[in-house]
């Protein structure tokens, strides 16, 4: 039972990450018409936000100690990080939080850099055929893939959670379980609840708002909302950066779990393809229920047991699950009738 | 021998292109490719192409998972190697066979779908051959070390014939003709060549001509009470032989196959040779692949000294701004440098450099209309992708 309880939580924080970028993989879809393959290079974009700002926020001030000398007799150097000297013990606390504190500055420019997306190069694409969208946004997704390894080279950087949340939470006892068995590193704990308030948000934000009424029509019927005299073309591109927001906190929260580096965005992408699939094309709640179920089932299929039964199959088991839903039920699991059923 | 549906002018583009193929060495060295090595590199990948083609050209379905079909061409070449002989016939011949029966199998299950769904059914099988491949198959596959001919192969026929290595490490040999440096070559671009000639047959024939209806209106063939689905999977099978056959053939000129030939990276690349030469036009993706083939060797081995030379005329502050800007796209930025290409072309020229060309053309000559029927045909597809 444990270790049941204990695989369901080790699936949820994948899980979490798998569903925001489905998410936002779904919401383009659904509304834009639009194969977006450089989704997983903004899930990608999100997490170098975060190792840039750690590093913009750990810049060091070098001051000569007029007291203290080294082994050959210079000065010592002490440093300091510039938010130290200028905050105090809140700088400290800064620094040691860099990871939540980036999300405050990612939403600002993973917003712009959807907006560069679409205007720039996804709207000449709503016209043309999903093969040459999927071959368009590959590309993209290449392209800043290849940018990234550039500036920050091929290896990952790793990133620490706060202080206060590296530890391990002893979850079993808080459920009468016996103390150790099911002890779960708290950050991941901190993710999915991360997760949840965002798909929370972007429900609630469509549902709930007149704006997001707008684009639910306009993802029901395009050519009557523009009809009806309302700007979508303006609405879309709004949503496209929603999209990228949304990729971009996963991105920015999934690094002290995964150190970041270029090509996490692809490995990402592909999986949440298969989300968006197995979840139904369209389907905003598919998209996070496939996004969980596929964390869970992952990380069930990596248990010792079952390897011992199917070799292999903790490797294979999302892809089968895809193969087997498209053949069976091909428009997912909530997907809406008539909605790419091919 | 008759060959129906071939006319004059197909015969001299295939006289051509072997002609072109068989005397690449002479052609392609005034642009520094006139070596083996990466002459093979433009027919190996030119077949995996054309192959690709069959199947993206003609009917439309993009498929993202056609290098598994290499990888296992290239595993059962190198396996025939260590088993059976190093003569490079069997093992080729093998590598097809089951980059076919793998095509089946995949193709059964993918092509139940069509647009995205296939591409995805595709991409996931895929994925699961590469990752198996990685963990479970290690005891076929050699894992991350890739597999390789050791000393102690048994080489069954090889030993049965009387034939004695020594101490050294076979490469493969052709009835004693040794498979590396402008034999190598030869090989490879007679199979080429071999496959030009059938990917011609197939564009010129009826079931060429279904495959293109598959691709313009697939419900309307269903409509006239015609099953699609065997053609299709047929150009499936046909396109996942010529890559089990390109993959033998790498394993021919380097008796050596990895799992990193399988990923989707690399499923990635032969869609975007095909896109670059022109889907669907017959000459396209052997151009495609060559060329991608010809700017990855020129633009990798560039490096920082190479190009303060390249701009040693500027003034010295711009030539490190020079330097500084295209390191990013050479070297190891090469991948910058081809997926923007990817995107240019697909954005400016859907049609590929057959679309290019022809544009050029008709820009010279402001002849519309004047074009031959087999050739109107071919543009008119490639004008207009699925």
């Amino acid at each position: 039972m444990d270790a049941i309880l204990l695989q369901i939580l080790n699936g949820l924080d994948k899980g979490g990450a798998y569903a925001l970028i489905a998410l936002g993989l779904t919401i383009i879809f659904g509304t834009l018409g639009v194969v977006n393959f450089a989704h997983g290079a903004l899930f990608m974009l999100g997490a170098f936000c975060a190792v840039s700002i750690k590093a913009v926020l750990g810049l060091q001030k070098v001051t000569l100690s007029e007291t203290e000398t080294t082994a050959w007799g210079t000065p010592l150097e002490i440093t300091q990080p510039y938010v130290e000297v200028w905050f105090g013990d809140l700088g400290a606390t800064i620094l040691d939080y860099s990871v939540p504190v980036s999300i405050l500055i990612a939403i600002p420019v993973m917003l712009l850099i959807g907006i560069i997306m679409e205007r720039g190069l996804i709207r000449y694409f709503y016209k043309r055929p999903h093969a040459e969208q999927i071959l368009v946004t590959f590309g993209l997704a290449i392209v800043l893939q290849e940018i990234i390894k550039s500036i920050f080279g091929a290896n990952p950087i790793p990133q620490p959670a706060p202080d206060s949340m590296k530890g391990m939470i002893d979850f079993g006892v808080a459920i009468g379980f016996d103390a150790g068995n099911v002890v779960y590193p708290v950050w991941r704990l901190v993710y999915f609840l991360f997760s949840l308030f965002v798909i929370g948000l972007v429900f609630a934000f469509i549902q709930f708002t007149t704006f997001g009424m707008v684009v639910r029509a306009g993802m029901a019927d395009r050519e009557t909302v523009g009809l009806l005299g309302i700007d979508i073309d303006r609405r879309f591109t709004i949503v496209f950066g929603i999209a990228a927001i949304v990729a971009g906190l996963a991105g920015v929260m999934y690094t002290p779990i995964l150190s970041p580096d270029y090509h996490m965005g692809m490995d990402f992408l592909v999986l949440s393809f298969v989300v968006v699939v197995v979840g139904g094309m369209g389907s905003l709640g598919g998209a996070v229920l496939a996004g969980f179920m596929l964390g869970i089932l992952q990380s069930f299929a990596s248990m010792n047991e079952v390897k011992d039964i199917l070799p292999g199959i903790d490797q294979i088991i999302i892809y089968l699950i895809a193969v087997a839903v498209l053949l069976l039920r091909p428009r997912g699991l909530m997907g809406r009738k008539g909605v790419m059923e091919g | 021998m008759r060959f129906l549906g071939m006319n004059r002018s197909d015969w001299l583009l295939f006289i051509g292109f072997a002609v072109v193929t068989l005397a690449g060495p002479i052609i392609f060295s005034p642009i520094g490719a006139g070596y083996p090595d990466l002459l093979q590199k433009f027919a190996i990948y030119g077949i995996f192409a054309l192959g690709f083609n069959i199947l993206f050209g003609l009917t439309g379905y993009l498929s993202f998972g056609h290098a598994a079909f290499l990888g296992v061409g290239s595993y059962t070449a190198v396996w025939t190697f260590k088993l059976l002989t190093m003569n490079p016939i069997p093992a080729i011949i093998f590598a097809t066979i089951v980059g076919g029966l793998f095509s089946a199998v995949i193709g059964f299950i993918s092509l139940r779908r069509t647009g995205i769904y296939f591409s995805i059914l595709t991409l996931a099988f895929a994925q699961m051959c590469y990752n198996l491949a990685y963990s479970v198959l290690t005891p076929i596959t050699n894992g991350e070390t890739g597999l390789q001919l050791t000393q102690g192969d048994p080489r069954v026929l090889d030993v049965a014939f009387g034939r004695d290595y020594g101490a050294v490490l076979p490469s493969s040999d052709l009835f004693g003709i040794d498979m590396t440096g402008y034999p190598g070559f030869y090989f490879c671009g007679v199979m080429l060549i071999i496959c030009f000639f059938i990917t011609l047959r197939i564009f010129r024939s009826p079931f060429g001509m279904m495959l293109r209806a598959v691709k313009s209106n697939q419900n309307r063939m269903n409509y006239t009470g015609l099953n699609t689905r065997p053609y299709a999977l047929t150009a499936f099978i046909i396109s996942g032989m010529f890559a089990g056959l390109a993959g033998g053939l790498l394993a021919v000129t380097d008796p050596l196959a990895g799992a990193e030939r399988m990923q989707w990276t690399a499923s990635g690349e032969v869609v975007l040779m095909t896109i670059l030469g022109g889907a669907g036009t017959l000459l396209g993706p052997v151009i495609g692949a060559g060329v991608i083939k010809y700017f990855e060797n020129i633009f990798s081995a560039f490096n920082e000294t190479i190009l303060m030379q390249a701009y040693s005329a500027l003034p010295e502050g711009l030539q490190h701004f020079m330097v500084t800007l295209s390191s990013l796209f050479v070297g190891e930025g090469w991948h910058l440098t081809l997926g923007a290409l990817f995107m240019l072309i697909v954005i400016f020229l859907p049609g590929g450099l057959m679309e290019g060309l022809r544009r050029l053309r008709n820009l010279f000559t402001k002849s519309s209309g004047g074009q031959g029927p087999g050739n109107s045909a071919e543009t008119a597809h490639s004008a207009t992708p699925a």
